[in-house]
């Protein structure tokens, strides 16, 4: 596979969670701590549901292939669940962290809680954006057909197109989930939590790509509106940043009223 | 060690794989200059510095001297110690991440440093035996061996400090860095032309190595530009680090990474620690920061100087941390003299506003251990990414960790034990338990 292939997929699944980084979080060390710590949890509660998967996968014999298959999506389902466990253990952990920077520090300001909610949910989706796709992104440069035994040639794309999904959402999920909690709207994290499940039970269908991207897309469509009015969004704030009329447009004090 | 330093003397005489401290710039000048500064009555900031080394003189030496100027109401200073902490937590992100990613980008594509050509004489047990019990004895007592040999080249050079030869370490630092800048410099561009096929004849050669090694002597030993300065000790660790990775063998650089991390403990927060020893030693002398073999992120200062600074002077004829000559020049190897020194402070006249930059430092050693482990998970396995990227995450959080702890205790700390622990167990874990996980997921295509 070509080297156009690889920058390609990199850019497709990297590229707006690099633009994030670099315009929201770069600027500020203490974001970037949130963040790191926040992959720091993914991987945890990767480590953990690997745990669970590799125990149940030793002890139960799975010799043939849809026993194996079936304890996979046992393990993806744990899976789901320990990651939003995790979430809520970083959540958690957030509001200790900002409460003490509270007291210490009163003069300057903490990050809000809302920002903590994006930085954390961007830590969760880089990490496990990098986890799902760099190892193929590696393979990618090296020599291959794609889909020579009648597999869809489209492995690649697809792929990177769902990494980008899935850390997109897992920036709207953390949004969402951590304005459920501190609103204590059990009904929230719910949802989340199902439509994690959900995301991850359209890629059991995987060779169907077309079906599989698109509902996850719309899931991810409507889980961004979701957050946009959870954290303070409306449509007339978004109106005016569209028409460049709001007050952090460079230009606002300059306009002719 | 990690501490926290207005005082110049104790971390820097740490021992390169120890030392992260948090180092207030200008106090080493402050030593000379504050007394004038009183005298002269000049500004508040002198003043300040002044009072901070007379309560660092009349502290018990034990008590390693906490975060900025002691002359400040404590609220303040904890504000301070806050409001610094991030940025310094990043500032040392920055570096330790440019010498993984040499390393494992060296790792990955120069064939060199993978491939097993010998083994230092400190590990003279093979790894080529049949039984598991076999190996894992021969790696014990490599690290074992290793370990004494630190031990015992640490203690000679405590006593060597004690005894005032400084110049022979400074001859013996001299000739270390000589030959890390050039011979390790020489065969590592031979093996990246060599990678990639380029051609280079040798008048083109020795022009580039010795422009680089000059510059490198120049900058490291004399004065420089900071930023120069800390590209080049990023690169020297880079390339200690890649011979560890080659020389040492797979299951021994383990066991020797954990030893290590116990030692450094031990060696920093004992009270007959050699290194703990040390400081002492160079605090009853009232001594400036032995800057060698220590990355430091000061910040420059930009006020003008009305005169040169005398201690700035002295610092050359300081006697370098003996605990970084003992783990190299065992190997023959330059220890990184690092006088990062930030060009001088000003003193007097200097109208400084009221909080002062305060750099961090941490020693070479733990950028080459932290460096070793990361390219020792991207050099063993299968090529797995998820492995070299969980050992980084790890590494980097046992940092911040390490920070955290030292705002809070505020006195010298070990920068290797919690980094290496998490390191060490993200790779066994991610490599035994994720990999299989992720690879079953990514060939099913499925998403969690």
């Amino acid at each position: 596979m070509t080297a156009a292939v690889f920058f390609g997929c990199a850019f497709i699944a990297f590229g707006p969670a690099l633009a994030l980084y670099i315009f929201t979080i770069s600027t500020e060390p203490l974001r970037i701590i949130f963040l790191i710590v926040g992959a720091f949890f993914w991987l945890v509660s990767l480590l953990f549901s690997s745990l669970i998967w590799f125990m149940t996968t030793t002890f139960i014999d799975n010799k043939d292939e849809p026993r194996e298959k079936y304890l996979l999506i046992f393990g993806v389902l744990i899976s789901v669940l320990i990651q939003e466990m995790f979430r809520f253990a970083y959540y958690k952990l957030l509001k200790k962290a900002s409460e003490g920077l509270k007291t210490i520090n009163p003069y300057e300001d903490a990050p809000s809680m809302r920002l903590l909610a994006y930085v954390s949910g961007l830590g969760f989706g880089i990490m496990s954006g990098i986890f799902s796709f760099v190892n193929t992104l590696s393979d990618s440069l090296g020599p291959g057909t794609v889909g020579i035994h009648g597999d869809p040639p489209q492995f690649f794309l697809n792929s990177a197109f769902m990494t980008l999904v899935i850390t997109l959402l897992h920036v709207f999920w953390g949004i969402v989930f951590f304005d459920g909690c501190a609103k204590k709207k059990r009904y929230t994290l719910l949802v989340v939590v199902l439509s994690h499940l959900l995301v991850s039970a359209l890629t059991f269908i995987s060779p169907h790509y077309g079906l599989n991207l698109v509902l996850v897309y719309i899931i991810m469509v409507l889980t961004g509106v979701w957050a946009f009015f959870v954290s303070g969004g409306s449509c007339r704030s978004l109106k005016l940043c569209l028409l460049c009329q709001d007050k952090d447009f460079l230009l606002f004090n300059q306009r002719a009223r | 060690m990690l501490t926290f330093m207005a005082s110049d003397s104790e971390e820097e005489v740490c021992d390169e794989r120890t030392s992260l401290m948090s180092a207030e710039s200008p106090t080493p000048r402050s030593c000379h200059d504050g007394r004038q500064g009183l005298e002269d009555g000049e500004s508040a900031a002198q003043w300040r510095s002044q009072e901070s080394e007379e309560d660092h003189e009349d502290e018990d030496p034990d008590r390693y001297v906490c975060s900025g100027v002691p002359g400040r109401p404590p609220g303040l200073e904890e504000e301070l110690t806050l409001k610094y902490g991030a940025k310094h937590v990043i500032m040392l992100f920055v570096p330790v991440t440019l010498c993984m990613i040499v390393v494992v980008a060296t790792i990955k594509s120069v064939r060199f440093y993978t491939e097993k050509n010998g083994q230092l004489i400190y590990t003279p047990f093979s790894e080529d035996t049949p039984s598991v019990g076999q190996r894992l004895l021969n790696s014990v007592l490599n690290t074992l061996i290793m370990i004494s040999v630190i031990v015992t080249m640490t203690i000679f050079l405590v006593v060597l400090y004690k005894y005032r030869c400084y110049k022979f370490i400074h001859g013996w630092l001299i000739m270390s860095s000589l030959m890390l800048l050039f011979l390790f410099t020489y065969i590592y561009l031979g093996e990246v032309l060599k990678t990639y096929n380029v051609a280079m004849d040798y008048p083109t050669l020795f022009l580039t190595v010795w422009n680089f090694g000059a510059v490198g002597m120049v900058c490291i030993h004399w004065k420089g530009p900071l930023v120069l300065q800390q590209a080049y000790l990023i690169m020297i660790s880079a390339l200690m680090a890649l011979v560890f990775i080659k020389y040492l063998p797979e299951w021994s650089a383990w066991v020797i990474l954990g030893a290590i991390s116990v030692y450094d403990l031990v060696a920093v927060l004992c009270p007959k620690g050699p290194l703990r020893m040390l400081v002492e030693t160079a605090q009853e002398r009232n001594e400036p920061i032995f800057p060698a073999l220590i990355y430091s992120s000061a910040m420059v200062w930009t006020v003008g100087m009305a005169k040169l600074d005398p201690s700035s002077q002295g610092a050359l004829q300081l006697p370098y941390d003996p605990e970084m000559e003992d783990s190299y020049d065992s190997f023959g190897e330059p220890s990184y003299p690092d006088v990062f020194e930030p060009p001088l402070p000003g003193y007097p006249g200097e109208e400084l506003e009221e909080e002062e930059e305060r750099g961090v430092k941490l020693g070479l050693g733990d950028f080459i251990f932290y460096s070793v482990l990361v390219g020792k998970a991207a050099a063993t396995g299968s090529g797995d990414w998820n492995t070299t990227l969980a050992c980084f995450v790890a590494i980097l959080i046992g940092l911040c960790l390490t920070l955290l702890l030292l705002a809070v205790f505020k006195k010298a700390l070990p920068a290797l034990p919690i980094s290496i622990t998490f390191g060490l167990i993200f790779y066994f874990s991610t490599d035994n338990l994720v990999r299989p996980f992720m690879d079953t997921l990514a060939s099913h295509q499925l998403y969690i």
